[in-house]
């Protein structure tokens, strides 16, 4: 692959809805191996423009690449099989499910057999190698010993870190984080800040937070959206010191 | 002390039959969040399509095995071709919880007007293949036949297959799944539309087993206006209630009650009140435990 092929990139995403424009001309490009940061002031877009690369959301326009490839806006359901995975802001685990059902429901890229042969039952060993991707997954965010636990039942911080194990049991290239701080104490952060440097090594991540401390100390680029726009990208001393980013935050330091 | 163990072992076999009803409810709703009424067509179809198998090759058990795969591509059928587009129209405003039950009732009306078309309105026969004679015990002589038997044989079965997909299995985790949040499950990689049409072809073959063997648990006879089938519907459709609706499990449990309930009301109060002891069984379980014998009291959150 030649180094100017992005892994995932996406130009030109505008979505509106009904007469509200949300994004507009959006550009976004993630490397190899590369933390990016999305950040910008409440209802800048920056959930807009996640769920338009999940699916979720059409845009009205925009193209969209993974592995140097164009292709259609992926379906929500494709996502998982292509190499994406993402949290999301609500943490979003299924409540009477146990931890380990959870993630076991991240990991259905790994299912070989298909739909009907799966109820007839014929599928012992793929349950077993789908629980053991989802423990080593559980261990690797610290939460093996929730396994059996259901979900309803966990802490706040602990929905947060099954969360993130089931967007790793699916093995992605590129980990989609929905806010990761949000909510946690500055422990937690500190252990997400090493979590996700960590998770560098083997895929890309991209991040919508509002937390500065995290943005800054684990992103190597940061897009800053306002409005729907992206006013500003680059390194976090770039951003920080641009005049229309410290605007758009009213003055405050970021 | 005979005629007590009589009604517990009728209670236990129309209690059996209700179960699967209830299962193939809760399967639907489970999937999609709709209360299908088209499922006692459903039944009466893969009953006559049971009665088609029975005519030409004479063998009961093949029969019932072929009407519940006619019954779950029939289901099946149905969920691709209408419900999904269906759902997909009204996916918003007040309507949307309202239309697609209606529509199911739509359905229930064409599935016996087309039943009627193809094999008339007249009563049609599947003799039950075991003796209906009770068992004897001593000089007593039981109401629980060989035909009853095989009955809760089946139905066992088949609820122990069901459990099995459901809690042990990769796709009963998605069909778990899709149904608490399908937009998290699609992130998450599952095909929630394929899951959605499985969970109706499952219902769909709970139903049809449940509508051959309530003719078998009779004298075999049935017609598109036989009154056995809405009261299955009802008595699905309470027994899944009182389950919580959510749960296969509540389901048997709400099936077994209902059955159970409704035998000794026969047997000790009056034979008239057959029809309404459902209800009056329904409102109680209603006013004492809303959430069902099973069900969890948490709302649903996204």
């Amino acid at each position: 692959m030649s180094t100017n092929t992005f892994l995932l990139e996406a130009r030109g995403v505008s979505v509106s809805f009904g007469g509200l424009r949300a994004l507009h001309d959006v550009h976004l490009q993630l490397n190899r191996n590369e933390v990016v940061g999305v950040i910008g002031p409440n209802g800048a877009g920056k959930t807009t423009l996640f769920n338009a690369i999940c699916g979720l959301v059409t845009p009205d326009s925009g193209t969209f690449s993974f592995g140097g490839k164009e292709q259609a806006w992926p379906r929500t359901d494709e996502l998982a099989g292509l190499g994406i995975a993402r949290t999301l802001q609500g943490v979003g685990l299924f409540p009477d499910l146990t931890v380990l059902e959870n993630v076991m429901i991240g990991a259905q890229r790994f299912a070989q057999t298909g739909l009907i042969s799966a109820s007839l039952g014929r599928n012992t060993r793929d349950e077993k190698e789908l629980a053991e991707r989802s423990m080593s997954a559980l261990e690797r965010v610290y939460a093996g010993a929730l396994a059996n636990r259901r979900a309803n039942t966990l802490s706040y911080p602990d929905t947060k870190r099954v969360a993130i194990a089931r967007a790793l049991v699916s093995e992605p290239d590129v980990l989609m984080l929905d806010e990761p701080a949000g909510g946690l104490g500055p422990q937690d952060i500190e252990w997400m800040n090493g979590l996700i440097r960590n998770l560098t090594a083997k895929m890309s991540v991209l991040i919508v937070e509002h937390h500065m401390d995290v943005v800054m100390s684990v992103c190597d680029r940061l897009y800053v959206l306002n409005f729907g726009e992206v006013i500003s990208s680059g390194t976090a001393d770039v951003v920080r010191k641009d005049p229309a980013v410290i605007a758009a935050y009213l003055g405050t330091q970021v | 002390m005979i005629q007590f163990i009589n009604t517990i072992l009728i209670g236990f076999t129309s209690g059996a039959i209700y179960a699967l009803m209830a299962m193939a409810i809760v399967l639907v709703w489970r999937s999609t969040r709709v209360i299908n009424f088209a499922q006692a067509g459903l039944a009466l179809a893969s009953a006559y399509i049971g009665y088609q198998v029975v005519q030409s090759i004479s063998n009961y058990w093949v029969a019932l095995i072929i009407a519940m795969f006619a019954g779950a591509a029939l289901s099946a059928l149905i969920e691709i071709a209408f419900m999904r587009l269906l759902l997909k129209h009204t996916s918003s405003g007040p309507i949307a919880s309202v239309a697609p039950i209606i529509a199911t009732l739509g359905l229930l009306g064409i599935i016996k007007a087309g039943i009627a078309m193809i094999w008339g309105g007249q009563y049609v026969v599947v003799k039950p293949p075991l003796s209906n004679t009770g068992f004897s015990i001593g000089t007593h002589t039981l109401v629980f036949s060989p035909m009853k038997l095989a009955i809760v044989i089946s139905v066992a079965s088949l609820v122990l297959v069901f459990s099995l997909i459901f809690q042990k299995t990769n796709i009963g985790l998605a069909l778990r799944a899709s149904a608490f949040a399908p937009e998290i499950a699609r992130l998450a990689g599952v095909k929630v539309d394929l899951v959605r049409t499985l969970g109706w072809a499952l219902s769909g073959a709970a139903g049809a087993v449940a509508g051959l063997l309530l003719t078998s648990n009779g004298n075999g006879s049935f017609s598109p206006e036989s009154m056995e089938f809405s009261l299955l519907l009802i008595s699905g459709f309470i027994a899944a209630v009182i389950g919580g609706l959510e749960s296969l499990v509540g389901a048997v449990i709400g099936g077994l009650v209902l059955g159970l309930v409704t035998s000794f009301v026969l047997m000790y109060i009056s034979g008239s009140l057959f029809f309404i002891a459902p209800f009056v069984v329904l409102l109680i379980v209603l006013f004492i435990r809303p959430q069902g014998i099973i069900g969890v009291k948490v709302g649903r959150r996204a």
